[in-house]
């Protein structure tokens, strides 16, 4: 309970992303498109001490509701994370995490000759084998995509 | 059958794969030279975007012997055709043009993107290193030809594993016919891919030596060995070399044991074993024309 008050306020109104695995808060903001200029105030906490986890990072955007689709994105990179929509600085939802059947765009099939690379109108499509540990595949080619992959491409991008 | 394109090898439910038999059993006991009209009025487009010569002329065959009209391109203006605009672009221009469009192209997933563009009947005339179906098809039809079902045969698949399309499909297509074991025989650096072993329901080893296992194939099939799968031409040579099907190799088969290949072969099989009764691969190839005419048939045939 400590941390909380040590590190960060509790905001009035937005989203709380709590128990991300440690290192990927980054990656979370990532996929929820946050680059930082879009006017949000964002808290990070990284590297903190969980009971659950050992180390955990938190993410908290004040003025912003996660939609449904930006929720499952985050199961991606952080399936352990719960997220709670705050109003007037209370939790009004705790969201469940589920993944999405499909993902859209996010990621780049490793399959250089995959068409998903190669056309200037086709997306990249993946759909979930596995969830633990994550195994996506690709709509087009049908090559695998690994936690690992998705974990690399995600953060590597950030830099 | 329903109407609809036909990317993979599971496109086909096993209740289809044997209707789609019989009705080339039918054509097939027509003979070559029967014409038909079931097709007539409409248009079957050959997009081959990479060259092919076998699967195109099978296809233009089979759609001219049921009264379509064929249009498309192949070869050189094919390649052109490529380069010079989006793929969506190019199938979005054929179907306003065509009943259904057969295509060949070199990027994997091609042919499932195409769907995407269009509500034109596609058949993935084989797309990159990731699926021929209608060539798994013709084997299994093949298969049956001989054996009069695919089911219960010991299987033995050889060579480029890793990256020939028509394996894919051909294991996929398995899936439907319970085999009694499968031999997946090729160098480590060519092994079939995870993402098609995790889906398979039937019995299978990886081995490296076909003469491990000769003894008990009901069917060999070959594929060839491609050198642009290597870095190294010395090491290509000694791999080519170790999976080149010998005539010694063929002696120590079962007597009713069959040998197929998709073709066109260059040195993988030894000339020598055309003529003994095992060489099925031209059987093979002579099927492919009634197969794809049944295919036609039920995808875009008006029953009269
Ligand atoms: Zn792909």
């Amino acid at each position: 309970m400590k941390e909380k008050t040590l590190i960060v306020n509790r905001i009035r109104e937005g989203t709380v992303i709590d128990h991300i695995p440690a290192g990927r808060a980054l990656a979370v903001l990532h996929v929820l498109g946050i680059k930082g200029n879009e006017g949000y105030s964002v808290a990070l906490v990284m590297n903190v001490e969980s009971r659950k986890l050992g180390k955990k990072d938190i993410v908290k955007i004040e003025g912003k509701f996660l939609d449904e689709r930006e929720t499952s994105l985050i199961t991606l990179i952080a399936p352990t994370a719960t997220v709670n929509i705050i109003k007037d600085y209370e939790v009004v939802e705790k969201r469940k995490l589920k993944l999405p059947d499909e993902i859209r765009g996010l990621l780049t099939c490793p399959n250089t000759s995959c068409i998903s690379r190669n056309d200037v109108e086709a997306v990249s499509k993946f759909r979930i084998v596995k969830t633990s540990p994550l195994l996506l595949k690709c709509e087009y080619c049908e090559t695998y995509i690994t936690e690992e992959e998705v974990m690399r491409q995600i953060l590597h991008e950030i830099r | 059958m329903r109407r609809r394109s036909i990317i993979g090898a599971l496109d086909l439910t096993k209740e289809e794969y044997e209707e789609l038999f019989s009705v080339s059993d039918e054509f097939k006991r027509r003979g070559f030279s029967q014409s038909y009209s079931y097709l007539e009025g409409k248009v079957v487009s050959l997009a081959f975007f990479e060259p092919s010569t076998r699967t195109r002329m099978s296809f233009e065959t089979a759609a001219l012997k049921l009264g379509a009209k064929v249009i498309g391109f192949s070869g050189e203006e094919g390649i052109s055709v490529a380069k010079g605009e989006n793929l969506a672009d190019t199938i979005r221009m054929l179907s306003s043009y065509s009943d259904l469009i057969v295509m060949r192209h070199k990027f994997d997933g091609a042919a499932r993107f195409a769907t995407e563009v269009t509500d034109t009947l596609i058949i993935n005339g084989g797309d990159g290193k990731h699926e021929h179906p209608t060539q798994a098809m013709v084997d299994l039809y093949a298969v049956r030809e001989v054996f009069s079902s695919p089911s219960n045969l010991v299987y033995g698949i050889l060579g480029d594993l890793k990256y020939a399309r028509t394996v894919n499909s051909l294991l996929r297509a398995l899936t439907l016919f319970q085999p009694k074991f499968v031999y997946l025989i090729s160098p480590p650096q060519l092994r079939a891919r995870r993402e098609i072993l995790d889906t398979l329901n039937y019995p299978y080893k990886e081995v490296q030596d076909i003469n491990e296992v000769i003894s008990e194939l009901d069917v060999l099939y070959v594929t060839r060995i491609q050198k642009e799968r290597f870095a190294d031409e010395m090491e290509y040579e000694k791999v080519r070399e170790s999976y080149e099907l010998t005539y010694e190799t063929v002696t120590q088969m079962k007597r009713d044991a069959i040998i197929l290949h998709p073709l066109p072969r260059v040195t993988e099989i030894d000339r020598r074993i055309d003529k003994t009764p095992h060489a099925r691969y031209f059987m093979q190839a002579n099927l492919a024309v009634y197969l794809r005419m049944g295919l036609l048939y039920l995808l875009l045939g008006e029953k009269k």
